[in-house]
């Protein structure tokens, strides 16, 4: 497969960015997170998203979807990762739709993916517990009651926790780590809203004795690691978006601003660190693409690949809006400025399913060292 | 050249591994171990280092295949791209390795074919494809460093020919080679980059001299060059006088994709990390050390992808731009850091200084790659050619 983007896919990505340069800047990220939102993000503009077809990409056209790939889901993540747009892309257009569809029922998926691709349904990946990534430490537990089984535990950075309609809770059952798709509104469930540094959301969700029934199991471990790499993957393209939203307005901003009589971008200081910054984004862009083909055609290498691209775009991400900051001086630390708004964004993407740090363990263990 | 079809190129695949299977001795199927003390220069006095490397330098050369694209007229192969794609897919299936590795091949002949006139290409691009010129390059001065264009090299005219003057520096093998291609300044008076000729002197001339450069590595291909009071015909002249600089840059473009496409090779570091230190419950013993590895693999994966994009763009049409200047700044930085690494994990081992691929190597390997970020243009030179050429930052005036 060549590393580049087909005719299809250039042209979902053309239409994402004129539709959320126009809807979803990132003045209206800052009208979210200045009304305090109840939902956290606009709610029409999710159901415009869906009806263009955002939420169906990746399902399987037996089930009413597009299954036009992970490619073309990559490219409209690495658009909202421009615009900055809050919405629950990642939660549901993402995570609902995979783990539903890597471990679904026949009658989960006729269920619950054409409401989500109609945009009726947000889901929630409930799975931390710890205070950074651990996705297989798992204490909360599904005993058996009955048919079914009662769920018990307490969930941390759950990304759309308190908007989610549906749940999907990871719990020991029957010795062993299972995610069960739980109704928002159940009986012992309780969620608290955290605002976060990047002004989206997610939820500490706590369980008590919540009762589901043995087919609300939607698989295990299997499912929620490949779930999670494909997760990475496409946030990782997300974060590839943003990074070059943040360098394109940083090198615009040195061949504008002037000290000492010239723009600040003929200093060689900045320009070396530009320079570098930009050999480092050409590779993270190569990458992406090759893990998003990767997905598509069922690498075999998948998680070694999702690590090697989680953990790069992290520090290179890390880099490009802390340099941006730098580079727009004294109006880069105010809040009027919207290059701070990426340097937020980046550090919870970063820990999102996990960090570089996480990530360079988990590639290193992979690969037998 | 014909155009190809799909059925011709079968053929042609079959004939091709057939004639190459046929061929190319048994010896001569394995990768080339010890860089240049293994392999075919060519040259006046051309040295084989065995009777099969010359039986297979020789048959290859006769059907012009070691320029297998260049055209039959000045000896070369004559191939389309989707023939020496084939070609070089065959002889990849059976190991062959390439039967000449030269300066002529990879630098000068590339050029000559573009700006050469007819009688140079009928002259010079026959005898690289045939082996038989060992060509030096003579481009960088002991004041110019990165700033090449500054040259002082002169080349005076004098009717009928001209008369060099001056030093090269960082000639490789110099001492060993037939002919050098020299950037001259035919005219002091002209800007710097607008003064200057691309000329090609013969080593055997009168003046000419030369002395080997030793390295920090404790060797080397590089020499200084002195030109003093040489004759040189004016039909050695390439292209345009005054007008050698393009010339020039178009020759660093090649040899700088060239430099970073070498860094990309994914040498399998962890499998070397876990025989030098060890594991412990399946880990690296050393934990620094392993996040270092994994750092570095990530890192040569992504220059590898990037790579590998830049040619499927330019399958499909795109053109690559300045990206030559970033492969060569993030390869030369990343194959420093490689060596460093190997050093480290190879302990006390490291530190022995040897000839041996396995055992000794490593230290010199490490002192030789300070240079990676020097020649070829410094780290800090493709730098300014990204913020200047493709982040069209502005140019300081203080």
């Amino acid at each position: 497969m060549a590393l580049i983007l087909s005719e299809e896919e250039k042209m979902l990505k053309s239409s994402a960015k004129e539709f959320l340069a126009e809807r979803a800047p990132v003045e209206a990220l800052r009208r979210l997170r200045d009304s305090q939102d109840n939902y956290g993000y606009d709610r029409s503009l999710w159901r415009e998203m869906a009806e263009m077809g955002w939420t169906a990409l990746t399902i399987d056209e037996a089930y009413g979807g597009l299954g036009f790939g992970y490619v073309g889901l990559g490219q409209i993540m690495e658009e909202c990762g421009r615009t900055l747009a809050a919405s629950p892309m990642v939660s549901t257009a993402l995570l609902g739709t995979t783990v539903i569809s890597l471990g679904g029922s026949e009658a989960q998926k006729q269920s619950l993916l054409p409401e989500i691709m109609e945009g009726n349904m947000i889901t929630a990946l409930a799975f931390e517990e710890k205070n950074s990534h651990r996705p297989f430490d798992v204490s909360t537990t599904a005993e058996k009651s009955g048919e079914g089984y009662r769920i018990s535990g307490k969930k941390v950075f759950v990304l759309d926790g308190h908007v989610a309609d549906k749940l999907i809770v990871s719990a020991i059952a029957d010795g062993e780590l299972s995610l069960f798709i739980v109704d928002a509104k159940a009986s012992g469930i309780s969620i608290e809203r955290k605002f976060m540094m990047d002004s989206r959301n997610a939820a500490t969700v706590s369980l008590e004795g919540v009762e589901v029934k043995a087919d609300d199991r939607v698989g295990g471990k299997d499912v929620l690691e490949k779930s999670l790499d494909i997760a990475r993957i496409c946030l990782s393209a997300e974060m590839v978006g943003s990074m070059q939203e943040a360098f394109d307005r940083t090198i615009a901003y040195l061949k504008e601003r002037q000290q000492f009589g010239v723009p600040i971008g003929s200093f060689q200081a900045l320009q070396h660190r530009a320079a570098h910054m930009f050999s480092e984004i050409e590779l993270c862009k190569a990458m992406t693409l090759k893990c998003l083909q990767a997905i598509d055609k069922e690498d075999k290498h998948l998680a070694a690949k999702a690590s090697m691209l989680k953990a790069k775009v992290g520090e290179v991400l890390k880099l490009v809006s802390n340099e941006g900051v730098q580079m727009f001086g004294g109006i880069g630390v105010t809040d009027d400025e919207e290059i701070g708004f990426f340097m937020k964004r980046a550090r919870v993407a970063q820990q999102t399913f996990g960090d570089y740090n996480y990530h360079l363990d988990r590639f290193a263990s992979i690969n037998g060292f | 050249m014909n155009p190809t079809i799909a059925g011709d190129l079968t053929a042609f695949r079959a004939e091709t591994h057939a004639w190459l299977d046929e061929n190319c001795p048994q010896s001569q199927r394995a990768p080339v171990k010890n860089g240049f003390e293994d392999i075919f220069a060519g040259g006046r006095n051309p040295h084989f280092h065995n009777e099969d490397q010359k039986v297979w330098f020789e048959r290859m050369r006769d059907k012009g295949w070691t320029a297998p694209t260049w055209p039959k007229a000045y000896g070369g192969g004559g191939l389309s791209p989707q023939e020496n794609k084939v070609l070089e897919e065959e002889m990849a299936k059976l190991g062959c390795r390439k039967p000449l590795w030269s300066f002529g091949l990879m630098m000068l002949g590339p050029a000559l074919l573009h700006y050469g006139s007819e009688e140079q290409k009928q002259k010079y691009i026959r005898e690289i494809v045939n082996g038989e010129i060992w060509w030096s390059q003579g481009y960088s001065e002991p004041g110019s460093g990165s700033d090449l264009a500054s040259l002082k090299t002169s080349a005076v005219d004098m009717g009928d020919h001209y008369v060099v003057n001056g030093q090269k520096v960082w000639t490789s093998y110099a001492d060993k080679s037939d002919m050098i291609f020299c950037l001259v300044r035919t005219d002091q008076e002209a800007p710097k980059h607008s003064g200057i000729s691309f000329l090609l002197i013969d080593m055997r001339w009168e003046g000419v001299s030369t002395r080997p450069i030793k390295l920090i590595s404790g060797k080397s291909p590089f020499c200084e060059t002195f030109f003093d009071n040489v004759k040189v015909p004016k039909e050695n002249i390439v292209g345009e006088v005054n007008q050698g600089w393009s010339i020039a840059k178009n020759l660093l473009t090649h040899e700088r994709t060239s430099i970073g496409s070498l860094f990309s090779n994914i040498f399998p570091i962890h499998e070397f990390a876990k025989e030098k230190v060890g594991l412990e419950s399946g880990k690296l013993a050393d934990p620094v050390l392993r996040t270092e590895v994994a750092r570095l693999m990530i890192d040569s994966l992504g220059l590898k992808y990037a790579i590998e994009q830049t040619i499927d763009e330019a399958k499909a049409g795109q053109q690559p731009g300045a990206k030559s200047s970033y492969f060569k700044y993030t390869g030369s930085e990343l194959n420093k850091t490689r060596n460093e690494l190997m050093v480290a994990l190879a302990g006390y081992e490291g530190l022995h200084w040897g000839e041996d691929i396995k055992e000794g190597k490593i230290a010199r390997d490490m002192c030789r790659t300070k240079g990676n970020s020097i020649e070829g243009g410094t780290s800090e030179i493709q730098l300014n050619v990204i913020a200047k050429r493709v982040l069209g930052l502005p140019t300081f005036k203080g």
